[in-house]
């Protein structure tokens, strides 16, 4: 760990000014991800902005009858919301299907979007990895690639996002608020917010330099039966090779996203056209053009496989 | 005492201490965070400077220069010990590559360097400053590629490199049905709780150092020689660890360096291996392909069973047994194996839990599971069927004690195996394909010598001193019941010192040889204190007894305290075997069945049950002995599941090395676990009569759940371990 500062923000306009004097600063919240890649020193911030007591830990009713939740709600918190629980089921499943119950703890809302990939290579300082050194190369292409990407991958990159979260927010049309260092705020929509590897894996959302998430935002509920099924090869504590939250009606229409198979929560609004047919003719357009390795091949027909068990459940044929 | 000849009815027998399910003494130490372990030596050795370990970052090569300046001038640093500067050391013959490397690169994260400073936090940063320049060379990575390669070994973990018996190419070529299969068992990381760690403080020219070690006396002569000074210049103490399951039965850079350090600083260094680095810098299960043909008649009867395997390491290093149970385990007139090593450059491959019989039972006790099959024979009667009552090897040795066909019967009985469809995939619960399998379990008993000390004060109060080892077993307790039951005293007379090399030196833990040799020479020891006892009364020690705190001979009766004085009784004996287990095959046998339920969409797998039915002998503490087991079946659901060290063949190294990238099971993953002993007791290996049950318990537990597997899919898996991507592609498809 390199030795850095250390100040504590007391508003979201105090946290961003000082991102904005200090080059190289970054937020910490939960710090359940940050801590580890300074330890390694894969990430490497000189001053560290703590955002805790920031008073973004509400969850709020918004008048267009969804929920506004702030960035530092902590994971164990927005599960057990019981709004969350009875409205957008999905995210609470998300959730608790992630990490444990000490992480889920301390983790927040808007550290769960920031967390980075858990690719091996991106871990080991010694090892090739285009996100933690751009141009040194990607050791999981040609290497051990089991847990990795499928669909939207780069030459530079086949790394995934880890989270669950946000692969239930981007079912449900999530948005992120945040403030940037000038003051001012934006909100992205959740399939904007982070991105592809391309030829810039070390970028992973959209979000400028000292840009500060506030708080996410779920639209009005839309009601139908909430599931997130997450695959793994131990019942508990790994992350997804393959997750499913998806969100079906009774007439069989509904929205997927799939987790544990991109550089970000996996959906395709088109393919959901498809989800009367079945889950082979929605994942044949979800996963279309998918490019993938010896070792994971197998996530494409495990979505789809997924996916058939989770439309199974919504039917109530399992 | 010498054990030469079967044990008769001795004081163990009465079963007062013994044999109960006695809670661990050193319970509550554990449980309030009180036992130190072997980092947490803060007030014994004060005032440590801390020890950060660089690992290479190639896996073969050499270092072309290593530049320190950065480091040394970073904040808190005192030293920083490399090849350059440690002098010259030696090497163990326990070691295959050297503990401190440099200029030669061996394996990937071999130690090069030992940044020592004011702070743990301060050591790693420094740490990060050290700029090295490797040259590599190309290396051998890729156990299936240099397979071809592979040699008759000169050390094997258990067992010779070539065995034959009869006929086998000729009888198995005329068998009517035959197997001929090849299974493969991945790396294995031994993933303890507690990471390699030492203190070293030196004092003149004698170092102490408080470490995580299974094996006292054997790691003190190994740091002696290593470090080139005596033996008796070496101290080691070990009292608590938290687990090693084979990874510390050997002296480990740790150890080393916290000498070298603390000798460079001046002062007490204490270094622990970080989580990332151990399972490239220390010792693995190494993998393994292996060849397993049988034939046999129409009816059923083994004619010719045959066993291969390769395995890899790197030169010097040894062969994986994994052949040697099926020298033992059935019957068979034409009989052959044979164990091949490769050339690898990962790291040392090693002992981990049951040695050569995990591995072997992995793919033997599936392709037993193939041959009923094609026999259309239920599994447990192919087993009971092709049981040997002696050494399939040489008739004329019996087995000491044998209960295999016993445990199967038991087993298969409890677990409700008469109602299981014989048929596969064809047994569904909802979304679940359910299914259940079964293997076999056997294991050695290994006898050691084993040394301890034993003082009986004024206060009645029994002191056992040996530096035998509790590696999380329960070796403090079962050594206090022995003492408890010797004596005539209550447990809580009895105070158990290990873990110190000052103490008599015992036998280790490994092998599971622990409980019994150690108990073994408690109770060598407690015979002559018996004896010092009786002598002083004047008593026939012969008809002396021990009860209540007293002792008697007829109607004289003397409290133990008064009987020892004030200066107090004091005796020291070793068990020593003869050949006993030589004469008689000494073994350990189980039987394992486990049900699991496999996800008919995402062939997610998970255990629904298992029971495992043991015979070792007597069991000195159920409790124990049962808590062994179980963590034992736990780590044979890990190889049949989900563990594998994945291997960079490019770049040469273990890829997932930490707990997040290597999965071991968690509660979610086994639902229900049973354990049953077999009420029994070998008088052939010992005198507690008892045999080891911590190994036992892994051994045939990844086949028993992979052959679950295929009765539940009808998918048979032979390349460990069994993860859905390798059903997926055979499952019905049910997409729609």
């Amino acid at each position: 760990m390199r030795s850095f500062t250390y100040e504590r923000a007391g508003s979201p306009a105090e946290a961003v000014a000082a991102a904005a004097r200090t080059p190289g600063a970054k937020f910490i919240a939960g710090g359940t991800n940050l801590l580890d890649l300074m330890k390694n020193e894969i990430e490497t911030p000189m001053h560290l902005i703590d955002v805790n007591g920031l008073a973004l830990d509400k969850i709020e009713a918004t008048p267009e009858g969804g929920l506004r939740i702030g960035a530092l709600v902590r994971n164990t918190d927005l599960a057990a919301d019981p709004r969350v629980r009875r409205d957008y089921g999905v995210l609470s499943r998300a959730l608790l299907a992630g990490a444990s119950g000490q992480l889920r703890n301390a983790a927040t809302t808007g550290g769960n979007l920031m967390q980075r990939t858990r690719c091996p290579y991106f871990y080991d300082t010694n090892q090739p990895c285009n996100k933690r050194v751009p141009g040194s190369g990607c050791g999981a292409i040609g290497g051990f690639s089991r847990g990795h990407a499928v669909i939207g991958v780069s030459d530079a990159c086949i790394a995934t996002h880890p989270s669950d979260m946000a692969v239930a927010m981007r079912a449900l049309d999530a948005t992120v608020e945040t403030m940037r260092p000038d003051g001012s705020t934006r909100t992205i929509p959740i399939a904007q917010f982070h991105r592809l590897p391309g030829d810039t894996p070390q970028v992973e959302t959209v979000l400028a330099a000292g840009e500060l998430i506030t708080a996410v935002t779920l639209p009005k509920p839309v009601g139908g039966t909430h599931i997130y099924r997450k695959v793994r090869d131990r019942a508990s504590y790994a992350f997804a090779l393959v997750s499913v939250a998806a969100i079906v009606q009774r007439d069989g229409t509904g929205r997927v996203a799939l987790g544990g198979v991109a550089h970000k929560p996996w959906r395709v609004e088109a393919a959901e056209n498809q989800m009367p047919r079945g889950a082979k003719a929605v994942t044949a357009q979800l996963l279309m053009g998918a490019r993938t390795t010896p070792e994971n091949a197998f996530k494409v027909p495990l979505a789809e496989r997924t996916l058939a068990a989770v439309l199974a459940e919504a039917k109530g044929d399992a | 005492m010498k054990f030469d000849v079967p044990a008769s009815t001795n004081p163990i027998d009465q079963l007062k201490v013994v044999g109960q399910p006695i809670d661990r003494i050193d319970g509550p130490r554990k449980t309030t965070g009180t036992a130190p372990y072997a980092y947490e030596w803060h007030d014994i050795a004060p005032n440590p400077a801390y020890g950060y370990v660089i690992g290479s970052a190639i896996a073969k090569g050499r270092i072309a220069s290593i530049d320190l300046t950065a480091a040394r001038s970073a904040p808190g640093v005192r030293v920083i010990v490399t090849a350059n500067n440690a002098g010259p050391l030696g090497r163990a013959e326990r070691n295959t590559a050297r503990l401190l490397g440099g200029p030669e690169i061996q394996h990937y994260h071999q130690a090069i360097a030992l940044v020592v400073a004011e702070t743990f936090e301060q050591a790693r940063a420094a740490a990060q400053l050290v700029r090295v320049d490797y040259v590599k060379a190309r290396g051998s990575f890729d156990l299936a590629a240099a397979k071809d390669s592979a040699t008759k070994p000169t050390g094997i973990t258990t067992g010779a490199a070539d065995t034959a018996v009869g006929d086998f190419a000729g009888a198995f070529a005329a068998a009517p049905v035959q197997l001929d299969a090849t299974y493969t068992t991945p790396d294995h990381s031994h993933s303890m709780m507690e990471p390699h760690a030492s203190i070293a403080a030196w004092s003149g020219g004698k170092v102490t150092v408080w470490t995580s070690t299974q094996m006292l006396d054997q790691s003190r002569g190994d740091l002696a020689q290593t470090l080139g000074i005596p033996k008796e210049n070496v101290r080691l103490i070990s009292p608590y660890i938290g687990g090693g399951f084979g990874s510390k039965l050997w002296v480990r850079s740790d150890t080393v360096l916290a000498a070298l350090g603390a000798r460079a600083a001046g002062r007490p260094v204490k270094v622990a291996l970080t989580r990332p680095l151990i399972p490239n810098n220390t010792t693995h299960r190494p993998a393994t392909i292996q060849r397993i043909r049988i034939g046999a008649t129409r009816d059923g009867d083994i004619t010719a069973i045959g066993h291969e395997c390769w395995s890899g390491n790197l030169p010097g290093g040894k062969a994986d047994g994994a052949v040697n149970p099926t020298r033992l385990l059935y019957a068979g007139a034409n009989r052959m194996t044979a164990t091949r090593l490769a050339v690898l450059d990962l790291a040392e491959g090693n002992s981990m839990r049951a040695p050569g019989e995990a591995t072997g039972l992995m793919a033997l006790e599936i392709a037993i599971d193939e041959m009923a099959g094609k026999l259309a024979m239920d599994p447990v009667a192919f087993r009971i069927r092709n049981d040997t009552q002696v050494d399939p090897e040489n008739p004329m040795r019996p087995f000491s004690r044998r209960a295999f066909v016993q445990c199967l019967r038991v087993g298969a009985d409890r677990f409700g195996w008469s109602r299981r469809n014989p048929r596969p995939a064809a047994t569904h619960e909802g979304r679940w394909l359910v299914g259940s399998g079964v293997a076999a379990a056997i294991r050695g008993n290994v006898v050691q010598k084993s040394a301890a000390r034993v003082r009986l004060d004024n206060r009645g109060v029994v002191t056992v001193e040996t530096d035998m080892t509790d590696i999380g077993t329960g070796s403090y307790t079962i050594i206090a019941q022995t003492a408890a039951e010797m004596m005539g005293v209550p447990l809580d007379k009895v105070l158990v010192r290990l873990g110190d090399t000052a103490f008599p030196a015992s036998c280790g833990s490994g092998g599971q040889f622990g409980a019994t040799n150690s108990t073994s020479g408690v109770f060598a020891a407690c015979l002559k204190l018996r004896e010092a006892v009786a002598r002083k009364l004047g008593f026939n020690a012969a008809d002396a007894v021990f009860a209540d705190g007293q002792v008697s001979s007829g109607a004289r009766s003397v409290p133990l305290s008064q009987a020892a004085g004030e200066s107090g009784l004091t005796a020291e004996d070793a068990i020593e075997y003869a050949n006993l287990d030589k004469t008689y095959a000494e073994t350990t046998f189980g039987a394992h069945f486990v049900e699991v339920g496999v996800d008919a969409l995402t062939a997610e797998i998970r255990v629904r049950r298992m029971l495992a039915v043991c015979a070792a002998g007597r069991i000195l503490n159920p409790k124990t002995a049962r808590s062994q087991v179980i963590g034992a079946m736990t780590m044979g659901v890990g190889g049949a599941l989900m563990e594998a060290l994945a291997v960079d063949k490019r770049l040469g190294f273990f890829v997932n090395h930490d707990l997040a990238g290597y999965e071991v099971p968690v509660h979610a993953d086994i639902q229900h676990q049973e354990v049953i002993f077999l009420d029994e007791t070998d008088p052939v290996a010992n005198p507690m009569k008892a045999k080891g049950v911590g190994e036992l318990g892994i051994c045939g537990v990844a086949a028993a759940v992979a052959n679950a597997i295929y009765h539940a899919t009808g998918v048979r898996v032979r390349d460990y371990p069994v993860t859905l991507d390798k059903l997926l592609a055979n499952m019905p498809d049910l997409t729609g």
